[in-house]
């Protein structure tokens, strides 16, 4: 782990109130990977993904990205320097159809139409239903495809780092597959990806490297192979 | 396509005049209807599309007839240049006000721009010494455009029809635009709108100043068409007419908008044979079109005559393809 890192998280702590939320986190992403952050309910795994995107403030600590201090922009300024969330629970605009949805993924990129038009175009390509549904209104989707949808839109961002939270919430385990071989080929396709995750397995199966986050610090770090063996986390958030 | 209705309107706007000569529901209650229509569809930026409500919509629009109106009679400046100044300090006004206010929400964002509807409308009574207080101000001139003097009934139905379609091309444009998107999105979830990169305070500021601004330029049209402002035409109650106006047609509608202003302002001319009842009935209307059809007249018409087009569209196939 280098200076030279993607994404650079020092001692962050961020809170809600006097409620501590994050404790001195630290964690660095490395251009191409496929991170997972693991960790219970009320870990502080959403609460990391909101402070990188500016959406609360931290109280102390720097962000870095691609060798730039990010911890004071505000969040129009995050996504214009290519950090893209599908936030939890998608936050679609509903009444919106789904091509708008997408649409507005591109929101920060202005200008660059053509790139645009071909991204949306890869996107359907990707997820085909969506292109089947595209003057539909975005809430009318099943659970499924408004997950596609979210992440659709995340990728017309153009994102350098994209961040996932708990993409598989709420979705049958069929769908939960889906999703993570989608997850897998964009990380192949060379997208970085932080991804937050309850569904510890499914995340360190297709991660490269793990944090394991509890009570809002940081409690373990290895590579996915690793933290998957490892007997505490496996009794912990894997259950055997 | 998009402007298919911007077309028929043209069409129809310009027909009116010959089918109806010197009518007075064309040239005169039409001409308060273009009036209402500009600040209906400003209003709906903000409340349809961006979903910000405003009572003191009628402030902007009192601002720009005042500006013109001092302007012209008291220091006899062109109406031109007047109408420009009154646009620029409504756009000033409208700026600074909207940093603090739209961080506001809600019943709180109502109560804030009722407040300044009201502040407005107690300066225009109080300042007699500039305003002519309750009494107002008279004797505006005449509006001229290159020498094309505005003095006529139906030179002033050309010029307001004129401004309605200009105001409805520039809606029509923002609504499908990068920008129309946002307001939209922020309207379904500001959280949402931040995490795609969309400055929220800006856009909604930016709107704000855009609604604020056409509401002044029809507010100058107004005070030269009828050449005679008083503080009674931009009151808390022509606010809250225009949020009526609004409503009625349809939120987030554009034609839903232009059609709630023909409604509210000829709905009266017409009750007029109830004479006493009149206000009564007028109540009445709005009250029953609120409970049987909350989405507004316009939308919901518009969206059943939409499905029973493409009823006979999908029938007319059917057989088509049986013979």
């Amino acid at each position: 782990m280098s200076e030279s890192a993607l994404l650079h998280i020092d001692n962050i702590t961020t809170s809600y109130g006097p409620i501590e939320a994050l404790h001195k986190v630290s964690l660095q992403v490395e251009e191409g990977e496929l991170v997972a952050i693991v960790g219970a309910n009320g870990a502080g795994k959403s609460t990391l993904l909101r402070t990188l995107s500016a959406l609360i403030p931290p109280k102390s600590g720097t962000i870095h990205f691609a060798g730039e201090a990010i911890t004071a922009l505000p969040p129009h300024q995050i996504v214009k320097r290519g950090i893209c969330q599908v936030p939890e629970g998608r936050e679609l605009f509903r009444p919106l159809t789904v091509e708008d949805n997408l649409l507005l993924g591109s929101y920060a990129l202005k200008g660059d139409e053509q790139w645009v038009t071909e991204r949306l175009a890869a996107i359907y390509t990707l997820f085909p239903i969506l292109y089947e549904r595209r003057r539909q209104a975005a809430g009318t989707l099943s659970g499924g495809q408004q997950q596609m949808l979210a992440i659709g839109r995340a990728l017309l961002g153009r994102p350098r780092l994209l961040l996932l939270d708990e993409p598989s919430m709420g979705l049958s385990p069929l769908l939960v597959e889906e999703i993570f071989r989608v997850i897998t080929t964009l990380n192949r396709e060379g997208v970085t990806i932080l991804l937050v995750e309850q569904n510890a397995r499914m995340a360190l199966t297709v991660a490269n490297r793990g944090y394991v986050l509890e009570t809002g610090r940081v409690v373990a770090t290895a590579s996915a192979h690793e933290l998957l063996q490892d007997d505490a986390v496996r009794r912990a958030y894997l259950g055997y | 396509m998009r402007l298919r209705g911007l077309y028929l309107l043209t069409l129809l706007l310009v027909a009116l005049p010959f089918i109806f000569p010197d009518n007075y529901y064309v040239t005169v209650v039409g001409v308060t209807a273009a009036v209402h229509a500009i600040l209906a569809m400003s209003l709906n930026l903000l409340m349809g599309y961006a979903g910000q409500i405003s009572l003191g919509h009628a402030a902007f629009f009192g601002m720009g007839a005042y500006a013109s109106a001092l302007l012209t009679t008291r220091w006899d400046w062109p109406p031109l240049l007047a109408m420009l100044f009154g646009l620029i300090f409504t756009a000033v006004v409208a700026y600074l006000i909207s940093r603090p206010i739209l961080r506001l929400k809600g019943h709180y964002l109502a109560m804030a721009t009722l407040g300044f509807g009201i502040i407005v409308n107690i300066i225009l009574v109080q300042a007699g010494e500039y305003t002519g207080g309750p009494d107002g101000l008279s004797d505006i001139p005449v509006l001229a455009l290159f020498g094309w003097e505005i003095d006529s009934d139906l030179r002033w139905y050309g010029v307001m029809m004129a401004a309605v379609l200009l105001v409805l091309w520039l809606n029509l444009n923002l609504i499908h635009s990068r920008m129309g998107r946002a307001l939209r999105a922020l309207h379904t979830s500001e959280f949402a709108a931040e995490t795609m990169g969309i400055n929220t305070t800006a856009t909604k500021s930016t709107i704000f100043v855009t609604s604020a601004v056409i509401a002044a330029a029809a507010g100058s049209l107004f005070a030269h068409q009828q050449s005679f402002v008083s503080p009674g035409s931009f009151s808390f109650f022509f606010s809250i007419e225009l949020v009526t106006m609004v409503v009625l047609g349809g939120l987030a509608s554009t034609y839903g908008a232009i059609f709630g202003a023909i409604v509210i302002t000829f709905l009266p001319e017409l009750l007029v044979v109830f004479e006493d009842y009149e206000v009564m009935i007028f109540g009445a209307i709005l009250m029953l079109t609120m409970i049987f059809l909350p989405q507004g007249i316009y939308v919901v018409v518009e969206q059943r005559l939409l499905r029973w087009w493409q009823k006979c569209w999908l029938q007319s196939g059917e057989s088509g393809g049986a013979t």
